[in-house]
């Protein structure tokens, strides 16, 4: 695993990603630069959280635009793990890389809490270090997560076995009060078609040492790892119809 | 970058075409008494031209100029071993070990925030990141302590909603996570909030860079958003009482750019890294004139400027404008000469615009020039540290010493012993007891992955990486007991502060204040500025807690009277091994309760009264320094033994809601079953607030080993129960001689969580 996490000058997520998997996880990362063009030998970019250029527009709106996405682009289009995690999530939506969008929570307010999420698929190369259902206990820190899309999209993700992280409650059961900021289906999670690029709102990067409280998140980490020590990065990464 | 040019003939400031004359009225305008007024013309030895009077306004401001505090401020303790910079710079320093530095800092945004809550609030906590990375410390955490009138009123809850998103809005868009403070609502705040925010920043000791203008001819850069009309005179606008016509002051009201903030931060800590810049300073109140003159003072040099370098939003803005705007997210940058080239290369990489307006001299005047021509010669030093102070007439107001008097009846006390459960709940539905999650969901609390503990508990702590050290921060402060007893109210705020540090197991180092009071110009206000010094003075040297930094904010007043007299103490500590860190909630099931502490017949000043009674009276609860520091050494050992499973400070609400609030956490609460054997009056026993008291809990086989420690240092210990099942069926279980308790968990946990949910998430337009 050799991750390349792209900075935009709003990002404040990252320096979280590269000690999560410097420190804790051991493997090599480095920061890339949104002016840059060219992401070099990584095999796993991420798009981290934050405010990419001060989201005042809308979440991501001209992250998009940014010297270093046509690089993403090509890069998820020639099969490479991309993962965006809370802004990087609503880049990845704005980029066109994921469908859907993420908009401002039903409560209008920034949330900044504990949530659970049920693993709906352990067989992508992000997740697959977990159980299937298993609950993890996750921060979340937004304004805009709350995931919408068109039926039709959505019906698609879910018989694709594209949803990979859902709201549940304690008990593991999907309802409104597990939703904290009125995601469609209580979805926290997506990946695309292809199954290498995956975007979530929750900061497993957050949650890699029990010091901090949680070492859930570490689980996407591991997965990457163990998907990418396995050797060249294969066309295709997962096949559809998931656990859960 | 262009260059200022500065080799125009230097010549007495003249008069400028379209600046207004200078007039009695117009002096009276600028906040400047006659007498002060005189003072300028005679260390000037001329009339001040127009641009010299607003500098002189602004920096002889209140907020800058301390000139009704500093005489106070020298009562405060400051030193100590590991105090590396103290009060004067934009920070405060302190060494936290391992070669560890950690630069915080408190201030206000009171008056901004009372007319334009969201502004007011985002650009506090704004200013107060500016001040600690400008130290060369990336800024880690923020705290926030606030106050506000009662929740019942609609314009407080609008208040209380801006100040809460502002400050959330920033400070998450920036990065740095808010990790506690408080929250406090009384009718003395109504017409007149407090924001006051904290911001801690670790740094590597050597990388402790001062804001000094040292080395004539160093270019000064002006860096970051442009100067517009916004915020001027803010500083001086700080310096007077809120009143009707305030409103029409929102103009004065700057408007916060949190993304520019973090360019300016990651610039402004690369630029201090690379070795090219001698000192760099925040353009806070008072904008370029205060930041200028101010690191030309601190170096005893002067400095020579030009305006028309200074990169503007419009045109036509006026010397006077640029040198007071308080537009945000500017710097002013001392670099190296010939370094130019390197600080541009630097400040391109962030986007930011950077422009030389002038260059440091050897002469010690304060030069501002328009196109080359002088519009503003004053001796530096003079109008730093020239600003006249006063000590004030102080007596305390008769109505308060009365208050004081008061003792209460059998009617004040009878409630406990008809149903005590009763009483609890209403204490935990009371706002100032309440969860404050309502506010601190609203912060990232988490991000930059240090947070050991977040808000909600006694204090927020955070990790140092590469070590196994820990920092905790609390701020505090009662300000019903400074209010009926001044000294002693400003004790108990330091004293708690301290408390709250060690019940997470973190020894308490240094201190931040943020005095805010009424005017000085009333006898009794002054009265209570000058015991609540004395009195924080006494507790900072009984706890070994210097007072590094911090800021004053007076005429906190408006239509409706005073506020409560409110020093906010803002503390940080250092734990040994943040492993060890200690929750304020129980644990296990069959965990012994052990109060440290002893309960007294003390119900005065308490929230019981406010709550039942509706009434702010009494005298503030009795505090013994050294049994509170022998308390706190205590704690300190059980919590480095690694014996505690809990601590929890017993203050607002008292033994009950202190019990309560333990059992009650994140999720499922536990149950207690809890008996006291005191023989006094069963109101002062559960809800009176005597100090000095600490709640903690510990495996059973540790029960002895934890009163033989206390005994060592002193202090009392008494097993006072047991935690029960934590299950949604736990019950809270509380018996006395005269009064008890049994109430489901559930129920408590209702009224403690939905308090404010309820009164804020009501629908538009309701009462």
């Amino acid at each position: 695993m050799n991750a390349a996490i792209v900075t935009f000058p709003g990002s404040n997520c990252d320096y979280d990603c590269y000690k999560a998997i410097t420190d804790v996880l051991g493997r090599p990362a480095r920061f890339v630069w949104h002016r840059e063009t060219e992401l070099g030998d990584a095999d796993l970019v991420i798009l981290p959280g934050g405010f990419s250029y001060g989201d005042y527009l809308r979440a991501g709106a001209i992250a998009r635009f940014s010297p270093i996405m046509d690089a993403v682009q090509r890069f998820a289009a020639d099969g490479g793990l991309v993962l965006g995690i809370c802004n990087g999530f609503q880049v990845l939506c704005e980029a066109g890389l994921l469908p859907g969008a993420l908009i401002r929570n039903a409560t209008l307010k920034f949330l900044g809490q504990t949530v659970r999420v049920r693993v709906e698929n352990a067989t992508t190369p992000f997740t697959a270090a977990y159980e299937p259902g298993q609950i993890l206990e996750l921060h979340i820190a937004h304004g805009e997560g709350s995931y919408v899309a068109d039926a039709a999209t959505l019906d698609a993700l879910e018989a694709g076995g594209r949803v990979v992280f859902r709201y549940v409650n304690a008990a593991g059961n999907v309802t409104a009060d597990a939703n904290p900021n009125g995601s469609m289906r209580n979805i926290a999670g997506i990946i695309n078609e292809r199954g290498n690029v995956l975007g979530l709102m929750p900061h497993p990067e957050r949650s890699v040492e029990l010091l901090l409280g949680s070492d859930d998140g570490l689980g996407v980490f591991t997965s990457l790892d163990a998907y990418l020590g396995g050797g060249a990065v294969p066309a295709a990464h997962f096949a559809a119809g998931g656990a859960a | 970058m262009t260059a200022a040019r500065n080799d125009v003939l230097v010549e007495q400031p003249a008069p400028r075409p379209g600046d207004p004359m200078i007039t009695p009225a117009l002096v009276a305008d600028h906040g400047l008494s006659e007498e002060e007024y005189e003072r300028i013309t005679d260390l000037l030895g001329r009339t001040p031209t127009y641009t010299e009077l607003g500098v002189f306004s602004a920096l002889w401001s209140e907020h800058c100029g301390y000139k009704n505090s500093r005489p106070l401020l020298r009562q405060l303790p400051t030193e100590a071993p590991w105090v590396l910079q103290g009060p004067g710079e934009n920070a405060g320093v302190i060494d936290i070990g391992d070669g560890w530095a950690v630069a915080f800092k408190i201030e206000s945004h009171n008056h901004p925030s009372a007319v334009e809550p969201y502004q007011g609030a985002a650009t506090g906590v704004g200013g107060i990141l500016r001040d600690v990375f400008t130290m060369g410390a990336r800024p880690i955490a923020v705290l926030d302590s606030l106050r506000f009138g009662p929740l019942s009123k609609p314009r407080v809850r609008y208040l209380f909603a801006g100040v809460v998103k502002g400050i959330g809005d920033y400070g998450n868009c920036v990065g740095i996570p808010n990790i506690g403070g408080e929250v406090r609502f009384e009718d003395a705040y109504e017409g007149n909030p407090l924001v006051n925010a904290m911001a801690i920043g670790l740094m590597r000791k050597e990388e402790l860079i001062r804001a000094t203008a040292s080395g004539p001819g160093n270019p000064i850069i002006a860096v970051g958003a442009r100067t517009g009309r916004d915020g001027i005179h803010g500083a001086t606008f700080a310096s007077e009482e809120l009143s009707e016509e305030n409103e029409a002051k929102r103009p004065q009201v700057q408007v916060g750019d949190p993304f520019t903030e973090k360019l300016l931060l990651e610039a402004s800590l690369e630029l201090i890294g690379s070795g090219h810049i001698v000192g760099i300073q925040d353009m806070g109140a008072a904008g370029l004139a205060s930041s200028s003159t101010e690191m030309a003072a601190r170096a005893g040099t002067g400095v020579d400027l030009d305006v028309a370098y200074v990169p503007v939003r419009e045109t036509g803005m006026t010397p006077y404008e640029i040198l007071l705007s308080e537009s945000q997210e500017r710097m002013l940058v001392v670099a190296k000469r010939g370094h130019e080239a390197d600080v541009e290369r630097i400040l391109d990489r962030w986007e930011l615009e950077a422009a030389v307006i002038g260059q440091v001299t050897d002469d010690g005047l304060y030069r501002v020039r328009e196109n080359g021509i002088v519009v503003c010669e004053i001796p530096g030093h003079e109008l730093v540290q020239g600003c006249p102070t006063y000590i004030r007439d102080a007596t305390e107001s008769a109505e308060t010493a009365a208050l004081r008097e008061w003792r209460p009846d059998a009617a004040h006390l009878a409630p406990v012993r008809t149903d005590a459960g009763k009483v609890l709940l209403r204490l935990l539905a009371s706002p100032n007891i309440a969860s404050k999650r309502w506010v601190y969901n609203q912060y990232d609390s988490t991000v930059r992955t240090n947070t050991v503990a977040g808000p909600g508990g006694d204090a927020g702590v955070l990790r140092v990486r590469g070590t196994r050290r820990g920092i905790a921060a609390t701020t505090d402060c009662n300000g019903r007991y400074v209010q009926l007893n001044p000294r002693r109210g400003a004790m108990i705020a330091v004293a708690e502060a301290a408390r709250n540090l060690v019940c997470v197991g973190a020894r308490p180092r240094a201190v931040t204040d943020n005095l805010n009071f009424g005017s000085p110009l009333r006898p009794e206000i002054y009265y209570q500025m000058r015991e609540a010094v004395l009195g924080m003075a006494d507790a900072c040297r009984a706890f070994d807690t210097p007072v590094v930094g911090g800021n004053v904010s007076l005429y906190n007043e408006s239509p409706a009277g005073a506020i409560q007299p409110t020093p906010v103490v803002g503390m940080v500590g250092v734990i040994d091994d943040v492993a060890l860190t200690i929750g304020s909630t129980f644990r296990n099931a069959g965990d012994a309760i052990i109060l440290l502490g002893d309960n007294t017949d003390e119900i005065g000043a308490s929230e019981y009264l406010k709550v039942m009674h509706d009434l702010v009276t009494g005298d503030a609860p009795a505090v013994d320094l050294t049994a509170e520091r022998a308390l706190q050494e205590t704690v300190l050992t059980m919590a480095a033994a690694g014996l505690l499973h809990s601590a929890h400070d017993c203050s607002d609400g008292g033994l009950a809601v202190c019990l309560a609030e333990s059992a009650l956490g994140e999720h499922l609460p536990c149950g207690i079953d809890v008996e006291l054997a005191d023989v006094i009056d069963p109101a002062a026993l559960l809800f009176g607030e005597a100090q000095g008291r600490i709640v903690v809990s510990c495996a059973p086989a540790d029960r002895a080993t934890l009163i033989e420690m206390a005994a060592t240092h002193g202090v009392a210990a008494h097993v006072i129960g047991v935690v029960t099942a934590r299950s949604t069926e736990a019950r809270f279980v509380l018996q006395s001689a005269h009064a008890s308790i049994r109430l489901a968990m559930a129920e408590l946990a209702d009224a403690y969580r939905l308090a404010i949910p309820r009164a804020m998430d009501r629908p538009a337009g309701s009462g």
